[in-house]
């Protein structure tokens, strides 16, 4: 059993929910004003605060010895890493002696398909 | 004789204890991984947008607030263990074992509405990648529920109570993972 149990018994469990219940209500609400930055900060930096939150009040990771949060650290690092090497290859068309003919072909016709209808529609 | 999970803190804390955290560091690489590569697609086509409006962000969020109370129960439930009352942190962990089936009855009718409007794993990228985020997650759920229930039948008899927190912290985390789920697949549209 932890050897913290004293100072958890300090946290108000019920108000942590309530105030995850809050800013859930918020994540849900701010994509309704069409602001895209809006959008933005209330549905994912909300859920990076909601997630801090529970880690630290519910899984009372602050309270466990320090290495297990480096080695959370190190995971998320590893992540971000994943996501660097990757992502060229998998959102630009093209790059060094390579390209992506069928994105390419699909881009134009979705171009193609969106100036004919401003035609049309002028 | 005491398992080693209990007994043996090489490591400065129970090994039951390291081995849940280490699964934890191992779970946050799956789902990043997968989280990661649903975010470049996302970047780059247009048409996950679009796909992403048939989502129901009601259904979401009902889910997202399901799992945040079961997080809650699973929380009491390990306070009630530090305070050694096994048979009160049992009655917690089956009201958070009632959150995993909540959660997974509303996904099983959203899943049935989906699949019969068209939308299957085959539709395209977008929802492979929604199927197989939120199934994965809900194989976690399963696997968590059916772990609390052997937790919960010892806790009710004040027998190995620091398993609690063992449970707790990995339903913590599924619970963590629905947090950053519901948000790109629910909201962002």
């Amino acid at each position: 059993m932890s050897e913290h149990a004293e100072t958890e018994h300090h946290i108000n469990y019920v108000r942590v929910w309530a105030y995850l219940v809050v800013l859930l209500a918020i994540s849900v609400a701010g994509p309704m004003l069409g602001h895209k930055v809006v959008t933005l900060i209330t549905a994912f930096g909300i859920a990076v605060v909601k997630a801090v939150m529970v880690a630290r009040n519910f899984m009372h990771i602050n309270l466990a010895r320090r290495y297990v949060t480096y080695l959370m650290m190190t995971m998320l690092v590893f992540m971000l890493l994943f996501f660097a090497g990757v992502s060229p290859d998998v959102m630009k068309l093209t790059g060094h002696n390579w390209i992506k003919p069928a994105w390419i072909e699909a881009n134009a016709a979705a171009d193609a398909a969106a100036a004919h209808g401003e035609a049309a529609h002028e | 004789m005491r398992p080693i999970a209990t007994t043996r803190s090489a490591a400065g804390m129970p090994t039951g204890l390291l081995a849940v955290w280490w699964v934890i560091a191992s779970e946050i690489v799956i789902f990043g991984g997968l989280l990661g590569s649903y975010i470049m697609y996302r970047l780059a086509h247009d048409a996950f947008a679009a796909a992403a409006a048939h989502t129901n962000t009601a259904i979401g969020a009902t889910n997202t607030l399901v799992l945040l109370t079961s997080s809650l129960f699973a929380v009491l439930g390990h306070q009630a263990a530090e305070q050694g009352n096994g048979p009160k942190a049992g009655r917690y962990l089956l009201a958070t074992f009632g959150g995993a089936m909540t959660f997974l009855i509303i996904k099983s009718f959203e899943w049935t509405h989906e699949i019969r409007e068209g939308f299957t794993i085959s539709s395209s990228g977008f929802w492979s990648f929604y199927y197989t985020a939120a199934g994965l997650h809900a194989l976690h759920v399963i696997a968590g529920g059916v772990i609390m229930l052997f937790v919960a039948k010892d806790a009710f008899r004040n027998r190995e109570l620091h398993r609690v927190e063992l449970i707790g912290i990995y339903w913590h985390f599924v619970d963590i993972v629905w947090i950053f789920l519901f948000p790109l697949l629910y909201i962002a549209k």
